[in-house]
């Protein structure tokens, strides 16, 4: 008889656990990090920040009101918002995949699928509980500092503290 | 009503959705780059304050757009303040100026309400919640759950990943329960 055991789920280490799909240049299949990093290539991410910034602003996400209304369910507009940028979102990565299309640089683009970990549900709750607080998720907490609430600046360093905290203790943590 | 003008006016919710949903594409055309805001708390620490922690241990430098692209926010926060500013004071629902009036919240001159977000709260309990705790939270969450309202709940769902759309929940029942049961307290405070 075979004592052979298979390597069991202790075995794995928790720092090998992926969780996070929002840096995608630890994605091995990810090709595009190898971009030039140049102020040049970097100009283009500005614009796109500046023009998400002034539609934050502009249509009152970063509103500490719109948030407490969504959340006691007083008005359609953040509904409103989310939900047409996730329908547009999803048309506009349907069509991608569909027509190939490729970056302007020519190279493909790339999707990564996320698996699900307890984290969502364990994190997303402390976020959530954040978020009605702050009355801003991470986008609008800096386009409300550029509004000049500078006291958010407060908040920011908080949340990245939260970060390294959660970076920190994350083996100890459910995953 | 010259264009500025027309533009100054508090933008609807349709307009607003279908930009942010354009910037999912965008991104991904402009050099495959996936929207999440939330991975820059996350930069900052492995730029900043690494310590000894294998979380932050990862070439930051390959993600530099994305801390771009958040420096482009504050940017756009300041032009939309400056300079596209709506003169009116901020709308909103009726049942919130109500029970926020109970609350001694009545300044509607800007979209934060100023009477809690300023320096002179900073050291009081108010401001250790609004600020400081909430703000730990925000950063602790999104890095638990992988991601924020745009890397979950705007391009995860718009890529069908069923996790986000799990993530996306577990945000909103936290926001419930926040906005409902603990705001009300803090303000009291």
């Amino acid at each position: 008889m075979s004592t052979v055991k298979s390597p069991s789920r202790a075995t794995i280490k928790k720092s090998d656990i992926q969780t996070d799909f929002e840096v995608k240049s630890l994605d091995k299949k990810d090709s595009s990090a190898n971009e030039s990093n140049s102020l040049a290539s970097n100009f283009k991410y500005l614009m796109a920040g500046i023009l998400f910034g002034i539609v934050l602003v502009k249509s009152e996400v970063i509103s500490w009101f719109r948030i407490q209304e969504m959340f006691k369910l007083q008005s359609f507009h953040m509904y409103g918002v989310i939900g047409t940028a996730v329908v547009v979102g999803a048309i506009s990565v349907f069509l991608i995949k569909k027509l190939k299309i490729k970056t302007i640089h020519g190279e493909p683009i790339t999707f990564s699928d996320k698996e699900f970990r307890k984290g969502q549900i364990f994190g997303g709750l402390i976020f959530g509980l954040g978020w009605a607080i702050t009355g801003a998720c991470p986008g609008p907490l800096f386009a409300q500092l550029g509004t000049g609430v500078t006291v958010v600046s407060i908040t920011i360093l908080s949340a990245i503290a939260g970060t390294w905290v959660y970076g920190k203790y994350r083996d100890k943590l459910p995953l | 009503m010259s264009f500025i003008e027309f533009i100054k006016q508090p933008w609807h919710w349709s307009v607003a959705g279908v930009i942010i949903g354009l910037i999912v594409p965008l991104l991904l055309i402009l050099g495959n780059k996936s929207f999440g805001i939330s991975g820059n708390l996350r930069h900052v620490c492995a730029a900043c304050f690494p310590g000894n922690v294998s979380f932050f241990k990862y070439d930051w430098k390959k993600e530099i757009w994305n801390l771009v692209f958040a420096g482009g926010i504050i940017i756009g926060g300041f032009i939309a303040a400056y300079f596209l500013r709506d003169p009116n004071q901020v709308a909103v629902a009726p049942a919130l100026a109500t029970s926020l009036a109970e609350k001694g919240i009545t300044d509607y001159s800007n979209m934060v309400p100023t009477q809690i977000f300023n320096w002179d709260n900073l050291l009081t309990l108010k401001g250790l919640f609004f600020f400081v705790v909430g703000g730990f939270m925000v950063g602790f969450g999104t890095r638990y759950a992988g991601g924020c309202t745009s890397g979950h709940a705007i391009s995860g769902l718009a890529n069908l990943q069923w996790p986000s759309l799990v993530a996306t929940i577990a945000f909103m029942v936290g926001g419930f329960i926040s906005a409902n049961l603990i705001v009300p307290f803090l303000l009291n405070l």
